[in-house]
């Protein structure tokens, strides 16, 4: 009993003296605070790795060089990248895993628009922050959740800006449309076809295709009916062997696409059959930005490649995101998503890419569009590709 | 409706639907041996046609980084991609069938299936990990060899590439090839004994083993060719390019009367034609009501009518006669 009682003593000098001990030890180790946690998801493995992991990169850049004054508060800074595949279900799966995960503060994504949408309906019923740096499809900002924002132009801009190309500078007379059946591809081929039956110029066809490998049925009849141009709304792994095994069947139309196709991959995939074709943007390669030079070499420096396209978009995105959370941790308090949320519609950040404001659906108030030319066949040279046109122009009102 | 349009692509696609059909057969000659012998259909059969795929691609892009591909003339590398290809393929089917099935050939029906289905999800992956460790890219890009890409113009809209030829050459001499073995030669004997009664055949004195292994080994090479000249016919493939043409060969497989080799090739060039003549004209006669997405829809609808009027496929299933 005695021995007990001695026991029992010990315990509660030893709870005691810890106790007091405490508050020197955090003065001394300021991470006690808590980790804020940076999440970004893109496909990191599949044929869309090559911008996927651009993204990723990109973000992880920013937040190693931007996270200074969070930590001098005392929080821990730490990005968490998800792979979404390219994959809408493995994307709703990964956003469920970030909503459990309360450090999660914001993310910075997706790459596919028709990942995103489903992805962000998730998000939003905790009042998680998304930050795009790629997403072009209206859908996205036009449901008007507060939690929804991108850097980035629209299709439904996009798709005008490609038709506008075509008939002034291209001076097209006819066009065949092909789509992915993603959100984003055929939401941009629908919008450049709707466009470009009003300038006047006739649609030879529109289809849809899940394919990957064998297109020959497919350029059979295209070639029968031999358009100008072939417009293909969807991605590079896709649209290179289509625009390769055109040429090979010796179709000689021109082809003009969208901003999935701005990757290096798409010449590796589809060689000389695409040099000196066009494509519409909403990012500009690096060497556009003048802001964006030293970036690039750290980039290259740090993962020993050029960034892909969207690269430097993320790497804003996530400045943004820094930004809302540093306004939203002045006080010393660790931050509450809906806080950050609504920090981050009030941030007007000027970064590599240009000033971003958000307007109120969370629309950059002035977004770029960019007509490019790919230069030659070397993939290392992508960012080579020559600026044809740069426009910039205000997000579209929402049509009722 | 544009009718000299219609008219006139009419030999173009029939083309492009016999290469694909051509195709199909060689990965079906693959389920249909192994089904004819063992009654079971080995679904990694898709993942060992594409690992003759990426033998293939391996070998063009190495000899490109050794400056051989301009060197050489291109019969010869093609003919070393191809046996390349097949041999990687064969041997790949004939370790699974050592590893996977070999164990579970007396338990019942179901299990080897399951093994099967299971050696089809690790041989993607492991494709893809080795890729991704050897050239860290998921999609690899046949080399173009610009003679292959060489186009006869037979009419304006209509013309053929040497590849096209090359594709349909070697099918067709590989399917001869394939048929004089299986009945003109001791092997080919064996072989149809095995598929007849195992227990009758041991007791004449053949290795039942030996010849069902080697029947992984003839059905693993046609996969490892047809997947050479997939390859070379589009340019590009990953690690789950497989999946869908293998699925679509056992289809041509089971049309053309599981078990039955003539039946193979007659089932995957109809459905190779079906698949072409759906993507090219649907949107066409349908005024752009339904797209080229369409064909499988298609296809496998004439496919269902077909195995509704004759259930044991177009030639026929071949039974075995159980004692």
């Amino acid at each position: 009993m005695n021995r007990y009682l001695v026991r029992l003593a010990l315990v509660f000098a030893v709870t005691v003296g810890l106790a007091a001990l405490l508050p020197a030890s955090s003065l001394e180790a300021q991470a006690s605070k808590g980790t804020i946690k940076i999440a970004t998801q893109s496909p990191l493995s599949g044929g869309q790795a090559a911008l996927g992991e651009g993204i990723k990169l990109g973000a992880q850049l920013a937040i190693e060089k931007f996270r200074g004054g969070l930590e001098k508060r005392g929080f821990k800074v730490e990005l968490v990248p998800f792979d979404d595949q390219a994959k809408p279900d493995v994307g709703v799966a990964n956003a469920k895993n970030i909503i459990a995960d309360k450090d999660i503060m914001v993310v910075v994504g997706h790459l596919n628009s028709g990942v995103a949408i489903p992805s962000s309906e998730v998000y939003k019923e905790v009042n998680l922050a998304m930050v795009s740096p790629a997403n072009t499809n209206p859908v996205i900002t036009d449901r008007g959740y507060p939690n929804v924002f991108r850097i980035c132009g629209r299709d439904d801009v996009q798709g005008v800006v490609g038709a506008e190309f075509a008939k002034g500078t291209m001076k097209v007379k006819s066009a065949y449309v092909i789509h992915d059946k993603t959100a984003y591809g055929q939401g941009v081929a629908e919008f450049f076809k709707a466009d470009a039956e009003k300038k006047g110029i006739k649609i030879l066809g529109f289809e849809g295709t899940e394919e990957k490998s064998n297109f020959d049925p497919i350029i059979t009849p295209i070639k029968a009916k031999n358009p100008d141009l072939i417009y293909f709304g969807g991605i590079y792994e896709q649209a290179g062997p289509f625009f390769k095994q055109a040429r090979e069947k010796g179709v000689k139309s021109k082809f003009l696409g969208p901003d999935g196709l701005d990757s290096s991959d798409l010449v590796r995939i589809a060689g000389k059959a695409v040099v000196g074709m066009y494509y519409t943007s909403v990012a500009g390669p690096v060497s556009v930005y003048p802001q964006a030079k030293q970036f690039a070499e750290e980039y290259k420096k740090k993962f020993g490649k050029n960034p892909e396209p969207f690269a430097a978009q993320a790497y804003d995105s996530a400045a943004i995101a820094i930004k809302a959370l540093e306004a939203v941790t002045k006080t010393g308090k660790a931050p509450t998503r809906d806080a950050v949320t609504a920090a981050i519609r009030d941030v007007r950040h000027t970064g590599i890419t240009g000033t971003v404001e958000f307007d109120a659906k969370g629309d950059p108030k002035k977004a770029l569009y960019f007509v490019l030319q790919v230069a030659g066949e070397n993939p290392e040279k992508w960012s080579d590709n020559k600026e044809v046109k740069r426009l910039s122009i205000a997000a579209p009102p929402v049509k009722k | 409706m544009d009718l000299p349009l219609l008219v006139g692509i009419f030999p173009q696609v029939f083309l492009d639907g016999l290469i694909l059909g051509f195709m199909y057969a060689l990965i079906a000659l693959g389920y249909t041996m192994v089904y004819g012998v063992l009654e079971f259909i080995n679904f990694a059969h898709s993942e060992i046609f594409i690992v003759g795929a990426f033998v293939g691609v391996e070998i063009l892009l190495g000899m490109r980084a050794a400056g051989w591909l301009e060197a050489l003339p291109w019969p010869l590398v093609l003919l070393l991609i191809l046996v390349a290809g097949m041999a990687g393929a064969g041997l790949l089917a004939v370790s699974v069938e050592r590893i996977a099935y070999r164990p579970l050939r007396g338990a019942p029906r179901l299990i080897p299936l399951i093994s099967a289905i299971g050696v089809s999800f690790f041989l993607q992956d492991l494709i893809r990990l080795v890729e991704s460790i050897w050239r860290n890219a998921f999609n690899l890009v046949y080399p173009t060899m610009d003679a292959l890409n060489h186009r006869f113009e037979l009419t304006e809209t209509i013309d053929v590439s040497v590849k096209s030829l090359v594709v349909i050459a070697a099918a067709l001499a590989m399917l001869w090839a394939l048929h004089a073995l299986v009945n003109r030669t001791k092997i080919g004997t064996a072989i149809r004994a095995v598929a007849e009664d195992q227990a009758a055949a041991s007791l004449m004195g053949i290795d039942v083993n030996r010849i069902i292994s080697l029947t992984f080994l003839i059905g693993g090479a046609m996969g490892g060719a047809a997947g050479v000249l997939f390859g070379v016919q589009y340019g590009l493939i990953n690690p789950y390019s497989g999946f869908i043409p293998g699925l679509k060969a056992f289809t041509a497989a089971v049309l053309g009367g599981i078990g039955n080799i003539p039946g193979a090739m007659i089932g995957g060039v109809v459905l190779g034609l079906l698949e072409a003549f759906a993507a090219s004209y649907l949107s066409l006669l349908t005024g752009g009501a339904f797209g080229a997405e369409y064909k499988d829809i298609f296809a496998f609808s004439v496919l269902i009518l077909i195995l509704i009027f004759r259930p044991k496929g177009l030639l026929g299933e071949i039974v075995r006669e159980r004692a």
